[in-house]
């Protein structure tokens, strides 16, 4: 496995709201940038290992109550979820967490940009 | 979008365009770093969805009658006569890939090009050799809702048909996949007919009961059928479903619960009824399978049933041991392998006997599928075992040959 800075692609290529999904050397990276930060993490599913980086991103889902706790039905909420195409699993994209249990977490890369270049920290 | 020749760049989001291989490439980068070219490895429960080539299987159905009323559905609404759709149940509702968010359970729409057989058959090859799977066993999955059909006879119908299709047609052409003809139980004559016709036919495994429905396993109606199959010597298999059609299961506002519960309580239901009226007494020699209920649910049925039949044994007159005994020599397929707790996992596996009664499942492609790593991970169970749940006890149940490719 590579250890070190690697250019894994060109800011100007990487749009708010977008992605871009890697293999490093045999490493899988998916990179996103949201509200203008950018955010990395492994290619891998906690579960089973599923190519989670290329599932659907969406709002996580909340349930409403009113004051009686009666339910009002369900909402998207701000939070942006990435969704793992094998199963199902969905991660925080901005904390890699697991919304039903932090525990189980992606494993996060450091990202920034340099000279108009995204660099990942391997 | 970089030149470092170290770096590629991959699909982004993939969607029922994807491609198998590609949407399964974690899993065969899985089995070269397990090895799984050193094993025999049977897949028991992968799935295809027979709307697809419906039009094909239709050439098989014999009522004329039905037949071009079938075809008439087809060419108008694109459905299957006579079969509740879509899942699960007929109701309507279904969220089975979670509203696109599984896109492998949604109909798989990749491009399949450039190659004669069929395309089912491409989609299944690909699927095998991603994941590393040898041996293939398929049940039609909107088929899993057929028996709550409310037209008995359409059911017997479709069932035939589509038995013949897939063993004159489809199994024919790929000796890597096995199949279990549908017996439409509320049509006894026919079951038995199929039975006749069709054990000991290339590809033919087992017989299958679609466990979504209302028919008590037990009824006197049933006891010649049971008795050739057992004399075939292939297993009966019960493969769960869901469905949201059921009064209990129409309580439920989410589909995550009536999935959780319905996969599992019609088997419970079935499995009660075939040990308390003494079915493994009847016929000692026919080899029974759950399919697709996961394995939890066992030591809890083991332990209820015990517990009442040693206090209620005037109620259950034909056994002779108990019913945790019978049951710990059924087999159990292992999807969805509940598998969260590895204590609770291990203590399952000791009760079911799972050495020799466990047999390795995929579902692939639904959207709770589980890869030979849910095996090969398992801390607690020996290199033996894993081989033996992987794929051995498979070959020993429906008598294959081990080696890829076998007849």
């Amino acid at each position: 496995m590579m250890h070190g800075q690697v250019v894994v692609g060109r800011s100007a290529e990487l749009a708010d709201g977008d992605r871009l999904v890697v293999d490093v050397d045999g490493t899988e990276i998916g990179v996103f940038r949201i509200d203008g930060a950018l955010y990395a993490y492994g290619n891998y599913c906690v579960h089973a290992g599923g190519p989670v980086c290329q599932g659907m991103v969406i709002n996580r889902v909340t349930e409403r109550l009113d004051a009686d706790k009666r339910s009002l039905g369900d909402a998207f909420s701000d939070d942006l979820h990435i969704v793992c195409p094998w199963h199902g699993y969905e991660y925080d994209l901005r904390t890699g967490a697991h919304p039903g249990d932090p525990r189980v977490r992606l494993r996060g890369y450091q990202v920034f940009e340099q000279g108009g270049e995204i660099v990942v920290e391997l | 979008m970089t030149t470092d020749p170290r770096v590629k760049t991959l699909t982004p989001q993939f969607d029922r365009f994807t491609d198998t291989r590609e949407m399964l490439d974690h899993a065969r980068q899985q089995s070269v770093e397990f090895g799984l070219d050193d094993y025999f490895v049977v897949d028991v429960d992968s799935h295809r969805e027979p709307n697809a080539h419906w039009r094909e299987v239709l050439e098989f159905m014999e009522n004329p009658v039905m037949r071009s009323n079938s075809l008439a559905t087809l060419d108008a609404r694109g459905t299957m006569m006579y079969v509740p759709y879509p899942a699960p149940g007929g109701s309507g509702v279904s969220s089975q890939s979670m509203f696109g968010r599984v896109p492998h359970q949604d109909p798989q729409a990749e491009a399949v090009e450039g190659v004669t057989r069929h395309r089912d058959i491409e989609l299944s090859r690909r699927a095998m050799d991603a994941i590393g799977i040898d041996v293939q066993v398929i049940f039609p999955t909107s088929l899993l809702g057929l028996g709550m059909s409310p037209l008995a006879e359409g059911e017997a119908q479709a069932a035939y048909a589509y038995n013949r299709w897939m063993i004159e047609a489809f199994c024919a052409e790929e000796p890597r996949i096995k199949f279990m003809p549908y017996l439409p139980l509320r049509s006894p004559e026919m079951a038995l007919r199929i039975v006749r016709e069709f054990a000991g036919r290339p590809g033919v495994v087992g017989f299958l009961v679609t466990s979504i429905r209302y028919s008590p396993v037990h009824d006197n109606q049933f006891m010649r059928l049971y008795a050739e199959i057992e004399e075939t010597g292939l297993p009966l298999a019960f493969h769960a479903g869901p469905t949201w059609d059921d009064d209990w299961m129409k309580t439920m506002n989410r589909f995550i619960s009536v999935h959780a519960l319905s996969f599992v309580h019609c088997n419970m239901v079935h499995l009660t009824n075939w040990i308390i009226n003494g079915l493994p007494e009847r016929f000692p020699r026919l080899k029974v399978v759950w399919v697709e209920s996961g394995v939890a649910w066992v030591p809890f049925m083991m332990q209820r049933l015990d517990h009442e039949y040693l206090k209620r044994t005037s109620e259950a007159p034909l056994l002779t041991r108990l019913p945790s005994e019978y049951m710990r020599e059924m087999y159990y397929t292992s999807q969805p392998m509940e598998c969260d707790d590895h204590d609770l996992l291990e203590a399952t596996m000791n009760a079911i006997n799972a050495e020799t009664q466990l047999l390795y499942a995929s579902d692939w492609p639904h959207w709770d599928f589980d890869l030979p790593s849910s095996i090969l991970g398992i801390r607690f169970l020996d290199a033996k075992a894993k081989r033996n749940i992987l794929g051995l006890n498979a070959a020993r149940l429906f008598n294959l040959a081990e080696g890829p490719g076998v007849a």
